[in-house]
């Protein structure tokens, strides 16, 4: 492991409950998400982790419990270091605190995550659908949303599916 | 034998009004300048010079829908395009022809998603699907045919 990721772990695991993980030279840590914003903050401002490249979510329904995990993947432009964040999330309203005011980029992250997996983050300025159309219902990327939206037409059922399908008049 | 020799020195040609109308629609019909995916591609090979869709009178992509007579639905349509597209087929003067190119623009294809139309036909009516993922430059010049002839059918009822 890099001798000034190691300093960054050591400072955050005094005062944070993270937990560090290296796999294959990438490194995560495991974040509560009360205290990660607080992580963040440090990160950036005392370790020149400055540069937020992604922001996502995962979701282990029905592995695991919490179902979600939100991914962060700090750069450091200067020291050309990468660390990954992982927030468990749990709950069927799931919550985060916002991190735009540290990485403006996050805004319309957030907005994506919110949109697909429909984890509201508390205190982001303008939360709202960035990728579906405003009036949509549920959010696509959970996994127990539905796969499909329409029966497939096979030569058995053909008729039976036309008769659902709604055809455009004029 | 030209048609000089048909019609003798009269100078004139005679015909039905429905037959001298489609035969004037089928060999100026305006495609609308726009693609939707992989398949827009392959229309634009059509355009080239290799396939050369200007034989048949359809070397005019027009940039606005109301200067375009048909719509070539090429590629699959996203629920948050399908006002747009029907919006845009709502601007286009009468007569007008929609040809959906490709499986996804025809049933959804691979796509059985929330995301993907399962058929333009859903959102506005469809003259000619063409088939295949993604129709091949004659193919789609095949469905372009297919269309005239359709259109070379009509009659004053039709239009009507």
């Amino acid at each position: 492991m890099n001798e000034e990721i190691q300093q960054a772990i050591t400072a955050l695991e005094e005062r944070f409950s993270v937990e560090a993980e290296e796999f294959r030279g990438e490194i995560n840590l495991t974040v509560a998400g009360e205290e990660l914003v607080a992580v963040c903050q440090m990160l950036r401002d005392d370790f020149d982790f400055k540069f937020m490249e992604i922001m996502t979510a995962v979701d282990y329904w029905p592995e695991q419990e919490p179902r979600f995990h939100v991914i962060y993947k700090l750069y450091s432009i200067e020291k050309k270091l990468r660390i990954g964040l992982r927030v468990p999330v749990a709950g069927i309203e799931p919550k985060l605190p916002t991190v735009v005011d540290l990485f403006a980029n996050a805004n319309w992250r957030e907005r994506e995550i919110w949109d697909m997996f429909g984890i509201r983050f508390e205190g982001h300025p303008d939360l709202r659908r960035i990728l579906m159309p405003h009036d949509w219902q549920g959010h696509p990327l959970r996994k127990d949303y539905p796969l499909g939206y329409e029966e497939v037409q096979f030569s058995f059922n053909a008729e039976e599916v036309d008769q659902d399908k709604p055809y455009a008049k004029e | 034998m030209g048609i000089e020799q048909k019609a003798g020195d009269l100078g004139a040609v005679t015909m039905r009004l429905e037959q001298a109308v489609n035969w004037a629609r089928t060999y100026a019909m305006w495609p609308m300048l726009f693609g939707l995916a992989c398949c827009a591609i392959e229309m634009m090979a059509g355009q080239a010079a290799k396939h050369d869709m200007s034989r048949f009178g359809m070397e005019l992509m027009r940039a606005t829908p109301r200067q375009s007579d048909l719509m070539i639905i090429s590629g699959r349509v996203t629920r948050k395009m399908a006002p747009v597209l029907r919006l845009l087929y709502d601007q286009m003067p009468e007569p007008k022809w929609v040809i959906s190119m490709g499986d996804c623009a025809s049933c959804g294809g691979v796509f059985n998603n929330y995301a993907i139309v399962q058929g333009v036909d859903e959102i506005m009516p469809v003259d000619v699907y063409v088939a295949g993922c993604p129709p091949r430059p004659e193919a789609l010049v095949h469905g372009i045919l297919t269309l005239h002839e359709k259109v070379r059918g009509e009659t004053i009822k039709t239009w009507a």
